[in-house]
């Protein structure tokens, strides 16, 4: 997890994607592997949301998680590709100018089950989350800032494509 | 010829919008086509898409390109007279064949070939000499090095000599990557010019592993623009690459790069140019695609002109959009060497304060072809010329292969995969690039390369269900209609042998195919499997290349049946002027 403590100082790239890189593979048994295997972790509360990971509808999971709605935001921006590289791995980050986050989550809403991470934000923590992502199919991806005890989204359509053929 | 040439004198009904009047009297060569008002303090020529033609070909421009939501009717979905009407284009003139599929084989005759790099040459020396020395810039927007046999068994380094000398000073790339990394690598070692991708990264494990890159702290692997000094003023290019090469070719020729749009990026990169290096202009030398580029010049500001390629558009007038910053200038320069952009800017005091853009067609039959071009095409060329000169067919049809869902030169691929492979259906990529052959002119092998040389060219056959064949189709259609282009990869719909069916393009993935039926009527089953021949896998395949294949069906004297059992019906498109006949 990108959890730089200050704000101010600006990191070094080439460092910025070591720590992205790491915490991409620290998190991927979050995104990927069966819930059941995953440890108890950080999350929008400090139960691991087992509920939540077993839903598989994204409203139900969502529902579970929160336990409320969310509301569109263009505060919260949400990068990911408009058709996927390779499924498996699909590159995601969320950043927000939104004050007081508590919480960051991804739904992919094509997946089996369609929570795929959530992450707990410290106080005094910069909101930023890169993920790698397995995308089955054609999916919208959601993305879910919690602020201020409020919940905001992003969403984004992302193609899964058998590829080829192009011109 | 001199038929021809009077052909042109007479009828040369050029566009008022593109080209200047042909001053008649004269009387020379005809060549006052090319004499072109002079304008402004800066002059780009662009060149896209040539795909290796090195000498003059035939290429039909499609009849049919569809546009759907915001896209249709609107430039580059425009064909037949609905083209002509919209530029100012008079029927039955050079202008006329060269811009659309109306009578082409009867224009074919009076109007000869167009494109040709030697040709090209003496046109390109001739714009930059009229403007004189350091006003002048030669562009190219990629798709260079990829489109014949030649160029394929060379890896593009035929094409990087050619460029030397045509004077191509900075490129961007798509098939060009199809190559790999280090074909690519050597071959920029001999380019004199640039290579620009503004949107070209390191994936992270790349990074991590520390490869090459151009700027690592970014992990940006390209040069992303140059600045020229052209009449006194600082003129930026940006390259863009092709966004989807790693999705729509083998992923394993680029594994250490991701691609994309990367509009953020870009958006960047212009505001540095602009505020930090104060240039006069900012030209984005783009392989997007044109529905791209027009999103895309929507959105992004500071750019003022789009020099655009990959859909093979040949778009005589640049299309304005509106943006936050102003507006931006969308160009598509066509394919196959047939067309040489000429952009004439006035620029004044940190901006643009005038454009004059037009499209010239290269009409090899008006053009001297420049002999020290000439010598080195020959030269490229002789090692192979024999072994390909053999005649293997001679077309009882025109075989073109540009439009939306089929042509007869993809139709000839699909009976011959079919009938050599023993399959029920055959499956051919919609590539635009590929040249067009007049009925009863002979087919050389190199004439089936050029329709053919990829590098990953194996032929497959293998056992699908009804379902899987559906699901495809709709995957590649969602390609060439999502209502969204960004979520578009250019290229045209997977051809289909054997197997007709109904698409309704503004429909939405999953349900614009319907319909589905084999040669012989029998609708699909969605359980059951067939067993379906093709080309072109992202897939490794195993079976032979497939110039090989269809040179053994052809050799063996047979063209196409006159039934073909396949075909496309489409619905909700009635009166889209993309359409003007088969294709």
């Amino acid at each position: 997890m990108t959890t730089t403590p200050k704000p101010h100082w600006r990191p070094h790239p080439t460092r910025r994607l070591i720590l992205r890189g790491a915490a991409s593979v620290a998190l991927l048994g979050l995104g990927n592997l069966p819930f059941a295997a995953a440890p108890a972790r950080a999350a929008a509360n400090d139960k691991y949301p087992e509920e939540a990971f077993r839903q598989k509808s994204e409203a139900d999971a969502i529902k579970a998680l929160y336990g409320k709605t969310a509301e569109p935001s263009d505060k919260v921006k949400l990068d990911a590709p408009e058709i996927a590289e390779n499924g498996g791995v699909v590159p995601i980050s969320v950043t927000t100018t939104l004050e007081k986050v508590s919480s960051i989550s991804f739904f992919v809403a094509e997946n089996p089950s369609a929570l795929a991470a959530s992450y707990r934000i410290p106080d005094g923590t910069i909101p930023a989350v890169a993920n790698r992502l397995k995308m089955a199919r054609t999916t919208k991806l959601t993305a879910i800032v919690e602020a201020d005890g409020k919940l905001y989204s992003a969403t984004k359509e992302v193609k899964v494509t058998v590829g080829g053929c192009g011109g | 010829m001199a038929i021809r040439r009077r052909d042109f004198l007479k009828r040369a009904g050029l566009a008022a919008a593109t080209l200047t009047l042909p001053r008649l009297a004269r009387g020379t060569e005809a060549a006052s086509i090319y004499d072109l008002e002079r304008f402004g303090n800066a002059r780009i020529l662009h060149i896209t898409d040539t795909h290796a033609q090195l000498n003059p070909v035939y290429f039909r421009e499609p009849s049919v390109n569809i546009g759907i939501g915001e896209m249709a009717g609107r430039p580059p979905h425009l064909v037949g007279r609905a083209f002509l009407e919209r530029f100012g284009i008079r029927p039955d003139s050079a202008d006329a064949y060269a811009f659309t599929c109306l009578e082409f084989e009867k224009s074919a005759g009076r109007f000869g070939k167009l494109g040709g790099f030697a040709h090209l040459k003496t046109l390109v020396d001739r714009l930059r000499a009229d403007v004189g020395e350091r006003r002048s810039l030669l562009v190219d927007g990629g798709d260079l090095w990829q489109g014949t046999g030649l160029a394929n068994v060379m890896q593009g380094r035929d094409m990087v000599e050619v460029a030397n000398l045509l004077g191509i000073e900075a490129m961007t790339g798509h098939w060009e990557f199809t190559y790999g990394e280090q074909a690519l690598r050597d071959n920029l070692e001999r380019f004199k010019g640039e290579f620009l991708a503004q949107n070209v990264f390191l994936t992270e494990e790349a990074a991590f592993n520390d490869a090459p890159a151009f700027d690592k702290a970014i992990g940006r692997v390209f040069k992303p623009s140059i600045i020229k000094e052209l009449g006194g003023r600082r003129v930026a290019i940006v390259g863009q690459a092709f966004p989807y090469t790693p999705i729509a070719h083998p992923k394993r020729f680029t594994p250490d790069w991701s691609f994309g749009i990367r509009e953020e990026e870009l958006q960047k990169h212009v505001d540095v140019l602009r505020g930090t290096d104060k240039v006069d202009a900012v030209v984005l030398l783009s392989h997007n695609g044109m529905d791209v580029d027009l999103k895309l010049a929507s959105r992004v500001t500071g750019i003022d002109v789009i020099l655009g390629g990959h859909t093979h558009d040949a778009v005589p007038q640049p299309m304005p959009v509106k943006n936050a910053g102003g507006t931006t200038l969308v160009t598509n320069a066509g394919s196959n060497g047939k067309f040489l952009a000429v952009l004439d800017l006035a620029l004044d005091g940190g901006k643009v304060s005038d454009v004059r853009y037009r499209l010239l067609p290269v009409y090899s039959e008006l053009l001297r072809p420049d002999p020290a071009m000439a010598e080195l095409i020959g030269r490229v060329r002789a090692p192979h010329v024999a072994d390909w000169s053999e005649k293997i067919a001679t077309p009882d049809r025109l075989l073109y292969r540009r439009g939306n869902f089929s042509g007869p030169m993809d139709e000839l691929i699909c009976t011959a995969l079919r009938t050599e492979l023993n399959a029920e259906i055959a499956l051919s990529p919609g590539f635009r690039w590929g040249v067009t052959a007049l009925s009863g002119q002979a087919m050389t092998m190199e004439d089936l390369l050029a329709e053919t040389a990829i590098t990953y060219p194996e032929t497959y056959v293998q056992e699908m269900t009804g379902a899987e064949i559906k699901d495809l189709l709709e995957d590649v259609c969602d390609n060439l209609f999502n209502a969204d282009p960004y979520y578009q990869q250019g290229g045209d719909m997977v051809r289909a042998g054997g197997l007709s069916y109904t698409c309704t393009p503004d429909a939405a993935i999953g349900s614009r195919i319907s319909e589905l039926k084999l040669g012989n009527g029998k609708s699909l089953s969605a359980s059951h499997r067939y067993k379906v021949a093709g080309w072109a896998s992202v897939n490794g395949q195993p079976g032979a290349p497939v110039w090989d294949v269809v040179g053994k069906y052809l050799r063996s004297g047979r063209m196409m049946p006159e039934r073909l059992g396949s075909g496309v019906t489409l619905k909700g498109v009635d009166g889209n002027p993309g359409i003007a006949g088969q294709g």
